[in-house]
């Protein structure tokens, strides 16, 4: 007991920052990105529990609830999360576009040759 | 969890979407048993709904295959060890998983418990802490949705072509006899979706449930009106320019209705002054602010959608017109 | 209205930004964000002047009291650098409406505006907020429309690097958000000054240990500090040239700002510097930068990457007088913050300038621009001498407190490492002058006229102010004087 859902946390946030700083594909980056993300929010909601409470919405004969607030953090987060993916996504569609390639070493080749 | 392992060895791009999706989803029903039910609501709306199918979108684009990558990831896997050992590290002084003395319990959210049905006087804790005690943040985070929309408009929006209405009964049809099951059975659906989005919206006070997910559900409907009777149709329906404005109308709801305050002599987002009495001022400016991000989501999310789309369109064409000649150098 | 100072301060500049969608002409959008961001300006120096009469200023957003709600706190320091940002945003703004005209397509011009006036929003919030996940938020806001600006350079190569400072920037700012998070647990509050007062008995922890190194590193990579800076260079080169100015001068100090705020205020001195051997690495990292990106800079043929890498090195500067420690040390690195927000814009708007008549900014086009274009060059030599550290500009000052900081300390091989550097400063900038000054024209560039006025204008406001401060100091050096002591505790 105690920490293991910490380090199961852990573990995937370096799943996901691994995917994001060792593959070249500009997708799938943000795709690890994401999963790096979801794994920090999930630690957040880990936090927030309490054993035998209940979900925060008020009602008769309950006085256990979850810590609310990292729960309203994680919305904020998430919606966050989500703004950065549209925008990354529409760079790399760009980036398509101009470079013909969404692999980071095509590009940076490119790049060299340029001017 | 096994789903995010096989994220990092899957080349085929599509997979990868699909476990993606998959992995927020288990985070959802992760949060659920967390009893954060509003999280997880919206993850399952944004992680599994809304950015799987922007990242599809996506790939239409770009392609789905991944190259095989030549990289050194040894030092890669230096970083991300380190950086790992190092939060595990410090997970040995967190207090234990579940347990009610963490400092966490015991400070600042004793009062949001205990205190918020007397001083907000509404039932979902979570609402009256996003929408009352950490109204700002929440109002920051419309700002970043309305970022996110205007930044993606200024990098894809093209100016659309006009279209005969010839062009689109030709579409049509042919629509029609490829999804003509999907799309009787979706136009049946569609009116429930947006009746649930409507709930949600204005049930947030009492369950899970607020303007952001809402304006999420809102908008799929749209989305998926727009993918199957096609894009120019569901143009034709939403004017575009429209809904940008109604997007910077949900920011400047929200900033209004802390304006009020302000002119009132209260703080900023103080919504106690919306009537005389506190508690029912406090349930008008949750309502009212819960309304402008419902508003600026669901914009934000059709704007991001269309305009990822019409970049597809207007890719297509181009390689219609110039087939064969590359250009693309500097 | 005066006690609703502080909120006004960001918000008028958020809500104006969805108005300008319902404007229609690119004219009438461009005077409107010029107003909004005057009046900023106004605001600020209205709030720097109550805080220097009457102290920190408190507004509790929502009227919520603190570690429950949301409050602005507004110290010195705060309104020091809310001066700087808005103040740099008017005169930039005063530039744009003719620089953007040949750098990005008329149908964008909206957009453009919107997004300056998010991330000027963006930045203002970080900078008054006094809660940690405000930080975060706000901090998002200014990197999306931050990326979304740098994306609309003309350049494909900005996509490139709006797409590798959009990875960068979200890796930090999930560090932070995963530092505030394990701060968050160990205290159960949010709230900064909440925080300084409840991390000190759980300090020893592991736990708060990995919570600052991850806040760190989190404001480092945002702040390009050496070896961490590897997206500033081309972000800077290929964004829109008014980009440039402006967050040359604006967003890597805001990261300054709260490497500042999280050291001090938040964990503590003593904690900061015993935690970590932060002294040491920052100091080494400091100098390590200063002769690395120096160098570098030598030898662009970009004359904004050469500047994007001299940015590198006065982040040197500043990281080393942080490293320093002391009350000295610190109001260098704020003098320094300063002066570097007007040299840095004075170049780079002076450099959209040259953008804007001859279109290019590599060195090998500048042969002869001396004389064809006599005021934007002035305008650029003053500021690379301002870089260098010259007497009479605001480069010495920061300089001068800088380098008698450090002997305070009895660092004297340190303070020979910076003056070695300054001369590093004096390579790069002569070959500027080199090139335009006594190089013969390029054949064929004998009409390159002057820039026109509306560019003119603002460049040399600025370049006066640099001379300004480099000579009335009283500015300036009160308001760090009063903003480093209020940091260590100090009353004036």
């Amino acid at each position: 007991m105690g920490h293991y859902n910490y380090w199961i946390v852990v573990v995937l946030m370096m799943i996901g920052f691994y995917i994001v700083i060792a593959h070249g594909n500009l997708i799938k980056k943000i795709i690890g990105l994401g999963i790096f993300q979801t794994s920090v929010f999930i630690l957040y909601i880990s936090m927030a529990n309490v054993e035998g409470g209940t979900a925060p919405i008020l009602a008769e004969g309950i006085s256990r609830y979850s810590n609310p607030l990292p729960h309203v953090l994680i919305l904020t987060a998430i919606v966050v999360g989500i703004a950065t993916t549209a925008l990354g996504l529409a760079l790399a569609i760009r980036i398509k576009q101009a470079y013909g390639t969404i692999e980071e070493e095509e590009i940076q080749k490119k790049d060299n040759l340029d001017c | 969890m096994v789903t995010a392992i096989a994220i990092v060895r899957l080349k085929d791009l599509f997979a990868v979407i699909m476990l993606s999706g998959i992995y927020s989803l288990l985070s959802a029903s992760f949060f659920v048993t967390m009893d954060a039910v509003d999280v997880a609501f919206t993850e399952a709306a944004v992680g599994a709904g809304i950015s799987t199918l922007l990242l599809l979108v996506a790939i239409t684009m770009t392609g789905r295959a991944e190259h095989p990558d030549r990289h050194k990831p040894i030092l890669a896997l230096a970083v991300v060890t380190v950086t790992g050992g190092l939060l595990i590290y410090g997970t040995f002084d967190m207090p234990y998983f579940g347990s009610g003395q963490a400092p966490v319990h015991l400070h600042v959210a004793p009062r949001y418990i205990n205190d918020s049905m007397t001083e907000v006087g509404v039932p979902n804790i979570v609402t009256s802490v996003l929408a009352s005690y950490r109204g700002f943040d929440t109002f920051g985070e419309v700002v970043v949705i309305f970022t996110a929309g205007i930044g993606v408009l200024a990098l894809l929006s093209v100016v659309p072509r006009p279209v005969t209405i010839a062009k689109i009964n030709s579409l049509n049809d042919s629509l029609h006899e490829q999804h003509l099951i999907l799309r009787i059975v979706s136009k049946m659906l569609l009116p429930f979706i947006m009746l649930f989005a409507f709930y949600v919206q204005f049930h947030g006070d009492y369950g899970p449930g607020g303007g952001f997910q809402a304006g999420v559900i809102f908008a799929v409907a749209i989305i998926l009106y727009a993918m199957l009777f096609g894009m120019i149709t569901a143009r034709r329906v939403i004017n575009q320019s429209f809904i940008q404005l109604i997007a910077a109308v949900g920011v400047l709801l929200y900033g209004s209705i802390g304006v009020v305050a302000l002119l009132n002599g209260k703080n900023f987002l103080d919504y106690s002054v919306l009537s005389d009495d506190p508690i029912a001022g406090q349930h008008l400016g949750i309502l009212l602010i819960e309304l402008g991000v419902g508003l600026t989501v669901a914009s934000v999310m059709i704007i991001i959608f269309f305009s990822f789309a019409g970049r597809r369109d207007y890719l297509r064409h181009l390689n219609d017109n110039s087939k064969g000649s590359n250009n693309t150098s500097c | 209205m005066l006690a609703h100072l502080p909120v006004l301060q960001v918000i008028v500049p958020l809500l104006a930004a969805p108005l300008c969608l319902f404007l229609t002409r690119s004219r009438l959008v461009w005077v409107f964000a010029l107003a909004v961001s005057a009046l900023a300006f106004l605001i600020s120096c209205l709030l720097l002047q109550q805080v220097m009469s009457s102290g920190t200023i408190i507004y509790e957003l929502g009227g919520w009291e603190a570690p429950w709600g949301i409050e602005y706190r507004i110290d010195p320091l705060n309104a020091l650098l809310l001066l700087i940002i808005t103040g740099i945003s008017t005169i930039v703004l005063l530039a744009a409406h003719t620089s953007i005209q040949q750098e990005i397509p008329e149908e964008r011009h909206t957009f453009f505006y919107i997004l300056y006036l998010l991330s000027l929003a963006g930045m203002l919030g970080i900078v008054a907020t006094g809660d940690a996940f405000n930080v975060f938020v706000f901090l998002e806001i200014s990197s999306l429309s931050g990326y979304a600006l740098i994306a609309l350079g003309k350049d494909r190569r900005a996509l490139w690097a709006a797409y590798q400072y959009l990875i960068m920037g979200t890796i930090g700012a999930t560090f932070i958000l995963i530092g505030i998070g394990l701060m968050y647990q160990m205290t159960g509050t949010l709230n900064m000054e909440d925080l300084s007062k409840r991390l000190p008995e759980v300090e020893h922890t592991r736990t708060v240990f990995t919570a600052y190194a991850f806040i760190i590193v989190g404001i480092c990579l945002k702040l390009a500090l050496f070896p961490l800076h590897l997206w500033l260079p081309n972000a800077y080169a290929y964004a829109p040239s008014i980009v440039t100015a402006f967050f040359a001068a604006t967003a890597t100090k805001v990261a300054i700002y709260l490497l500042i705020r999280f050291t001090f205020s938040v964990f503590g001195l003593t904690f900061s510097f015993t935690a970590l051997p932060l002294q040491i690495l920052f100091l080494t990292l400091g100098l390590l930068g200063i002769f690395a990106a120096s160098t570098a800079a030598i030898y662009q043929k970009n004359v904004k990457h050469l500047f994007a890498y001299s940015s590198i090195a006065q982040i040197g500067y500043m990281i080393v007088g942080f490293s320093v420690s002391t009350t000295t040390g610190l109001m260098a690195t704020l003098l320094h913050l300063f002066n570097h927000a007007l040299m840095k814009s004075a170049l780079f708007l002076a450099l959209a300038a040259v953008v804007y008549r001859i279109g290019s900014v590599q060195l090998s086009q500048f042969h002869g621009l001396g004389r064809q274009m006599p005021f934007t060059m002035a305008a650029i030599v003053i500021g690379g001498l301002s870089l260098i550290g010259v007497p009479l500009t605001v480069g010495f000052v920061s300089k001068w407190y800088l380098i008698m900081a450090v002997i305070e300390n009895g660092w004297w091989p340190v303070a020979v490492l910076i003056l070695l550097g300054s001369l590093l400063a004096v390579v790069y900038v002569w070959r500027l002058v080199e090139a335009a000054y006594f190089k013969p024209p390029l054949p064929g560039r004998d009409t390159i006229k002057e820039a026109p006025l509306s560019l003119l204008i603002p460049v040399w406001i600025l370049v006066i102010a640099n001379i300004y401060f480099g000579i009335d100091t009283r500015l300036s050096v009160q308001v760090t004087q009063a903003a480093s002591m209020s940091l260590f505790g100090v009353s004036p």
